[in-house]
């Protein structure tokens, strides 16, 4: 197991982790170039504010057939497990991808489907996608949004979506400084630190798992709970008379 | 009566043996030989299985362990029948399960049916609970998977006192009640069979395993070097905690995986088609990335020998090693050759080098006739012997006839 930073939790504090996770593939890559942007505009906002932070990308495309071979097997290589520590580590995250076939990438979807169900709890996101063709717009809101809310991560108000015409368009830089200013808020508030440290025995948890706050040892496992003490020779508590 | 004397006899030659246990362990799958392309029949693999652990025991390995399957492509439904067959036929050799699903049995018929192989082995049988991966199992024998966990620690909690309690008046969530119930035969010497609990996520298991002070196992296969090391640690440090010794001193158990050749070359080369050929194994993975990530060893006896030195050196020291050698369709003549060098090649060296560098505090692997000596010392281990039939155990006191003369029941009068 490698050494685990935990977030920069709380308000104030930096520098903040953003992670930039890209499922583009081309080189370069339209999606890329769109959580560049993304990200320089938060990073430019925060030094302005006076709170440092770094940028560290994520580029799904070299890690494909990794992505692949886990999803089939369970295991996942050590660069597949870097990028999820990396993630698992992040103050906030752009998470961006291409539409293809009216839906986000198959890539993008396998590689989620590997994360630990509480790798992203509270985490502030970003969501971003590139089309072909501005049909696709609500693709970020109609399966990225929900994909992020099974995820309890907490997704930004304003999400970003870019088609051809707008790449030379002012108005896709007003919404790329929106989004950003909204990610920039967050983190500075520190909200998805708290909201994690507070509620984070309220969600459910693998021991052993990759996100920065999961048990490890005997020191982070609750051993008061229904099931623990009947691990220990106890009795499930009576069954509610008035459950279906 | 050569049965009933084995634990004896096992124990008195047993000085030239290094007290951690070595052995094989099966799921009982029936795979394609990718190399010939033939698929064996129940009947062969069956067969195959007894072969496997008859010749375990004539090259001294320590244990053999089968799982509990329920659907094909698998053999082992029955687990307690075979290694009863297996017990007949060996001498010396410790049998075991990997795993006996202590969800969808009834635990008294775990205990009954244990306890008799207990008594047929002459003592060599322990046993590994597990809580199964294969999900409709569970409604085929009218259980809920969402509710795998707690039935596997309450069907555990009542297995332990079936054991230990000639009467038992108990009543749970998943189960009938029982009253006054006696699980027969008991067990051999009232000594119940070791139990090892296997988990590979669940730190619940680990918590129970650790709060009886029984092994804990963890398969080892199929996941990353050292991927099970928290569980472990956790088992230990809980082990300690709930009073039964040190850490170091925590019965734990791995698995692993061998192809085994006399140079590494011959090895993969060997293994490589069949590898490549599983369903398992080769569709997913790279034999050389698997090779490297994951406890899998293929090479030469040296090479073997070197990968299992560093399960001690990463899970510290431990009492029983089990392999993996009769999968990915390997053909019976391979599968009896890979055991035939583990008994001859990696065995005997592992026995000498892990010795060297356990701690003097580590106590050894169980066994039925440690067992014994730890609950009786010099004494004559208890032979129940049962009291003439009154049809339950409700009235009166024990069943036993050896229960103490003042512990007598009293009987409501009629007036």
């Amino acid at each position: 197991m490698s050494e685990r930073e935990a977030p920069a939790a709380g308000a104030g504090r930096g520098p903040y982790r953003v992670v930039l996770l890209s499922a583009g593939t081309g080189n370069p890559s339209s999606t890329r170039l769109l959580g560049d942007r993304v990200a320089q505009k938060a990073l430019d906002l925060l030094r302005e504010e006076g709170a440092p932070a770094t940028v560290n990308v994520v580029e799904l495309g070299p890690l494909a057939v990794d992505v692949a071979r886990a999803t089939v097997s369970g295991i996942k290589s050590a660069d597949l497990q870097g990028a999820i520590e990396r993630l698992a580590a992040a103050d906030g995250v752009i998470a961006a991808t291409p539409v293809y076939k009216a839906g986000i990438s198959g890539l993008f979807k396998s590689f989620v489907d590997l994360l630990d169900n509480d790798l992203l709890v509270a985490k502030p996101i970003l969501l971003a996608a590139t089309a072909g063709s501005a049909r696709h717009a609500l693709v970020v809101d109609e399966q990225m949004r929900p994909l992020f809310a099974y995820m309890r991560a907490l997704s930004l108000p304003t999400s970003v979506f870019a088609t051809p015409e707008d790449w030379g368009a002012t108005e896709l830089g007003e919404r790329i400084e929106r989004a950003a200013a909204e990610l920039a808020a967050l983190l500075r508030a520190g909200v998805g630190g708290e909201i994690a440290d507070r509620n984070w025995s309220a969600h459910q948890h693998e021991f052993g798992g990759n996100a920065t706050r999961a048990e490890r040892t005997g020191a982070d496992v609750d051993f008061d709970s229904d099931l623990m003490r009947l691990a220990t020779g106890g009795s499930l508590p009576p069954a509610d008379p008035d459950a279906p | 009566m050569y049965l009933l004397s084995l634990p004896y006899t096992r124990n008195e030659d047993s000085e030239a043996r290094s007290e951690m246990q070595f052995g094989i362990f099966s799921v009982s799958d029936i795979t394609r030989n990718a190399v010939t392309g033939e698929t064996p029949s129940e009947a062969e693999r069956i067969q195959a299985s007894v072969q496997l652990a008859r010749r375990a025991d004539e090259v001294g390995l320590d244990v053999f362990a089968i799982g509990e399957h329920h659907n094909p492509p698998f053999f082992s439904s029955s687990p307690t029948t075979l290694l009863a067959a297996i017990a007949a036929q060996t001498e010396r050799i410790v049998l075991s399960t990997s795993v006996t699903l202590i969800t969808t049995n009834d635990p008294v018929k775990i205990a009954e049916d244990y306890a008799m192989l207990q008594h047929l082995s002459g003592g060599r049988v322990d046993l590994m609970l597990g809580r199964g991966n294969t999900g409709p199992v569970y409604p085929w024998f009218g259980r809920d998977i969402r509710e795998g966990l707690p039935l596997a620690l309450e069907n555990y909690n009542l297995l332990h006192r079936l054991w230990r309690e000639d009467v038992v008046d108990w009543e749970g969530h998943y189960r009938s009640p029982l009253q006054g119930f006696t699980a027969i035969p008991r067990p051999l010497d009232d000594v119940p069979p070791f139990v090892w609990h296997g988990a590979i996520r669940t730190p619940e298991i680990a918590e129970q395993a650790a709060y009886y002070g029984n092994g804990y196992f963890a398969n080892n296969i199929l996941a990353p070097n050292f991927h099970f090391k928290p569980l472990v640690n956790l088992y230990r440090e809980r082990f300690a905690y709930h009073g039964h010794g040190t850490p170091e001193q925590a019965i734990v158990g791995l698995g692993g995986q061998a192809f085994i050749a006399k140079t590494s070359q011959e090895a993969v080369s060997t293994f490589r088609p069949y590898f490549e050929g599983s369903p398992l194994y080769g569709a997913s993975y790279s034999l050389e990335d698997f090779k490297r990530g994951t406890p899998l060893s293929v090479g030469s006896p040296q090479e073997v020998i070197e990968k299992t030195l560093t399960f001690q050196e990463g899970f510290g020291d431990y009492q029983r090693q089990l392999w993996l050698v009769d999968h990915a369709g390997l053909p019976l003549e391979m599968a009896l050759e890979q055991v035939e060098l583990l008994g001859t090649e990696v065995v005997p060296v592992l026995r000498r080098e892990m010795e060297s560098r356990r701690a003097p505090e580590v106590p050894d692997a169980p066994t039925h006739a440690g067992l014994v000596k730890a609950r009786y010392g010099d004494e004559e281990p208890r032979q129940p012997t049962p009291n003439p039939n009154r049809g339950d155990n409700l009235t009166g006191a024990s069943p036993y006839q050896d229960v103490e003369p003042e512990v007598t029941a009293s009987y409501p009068e009629l007036v």
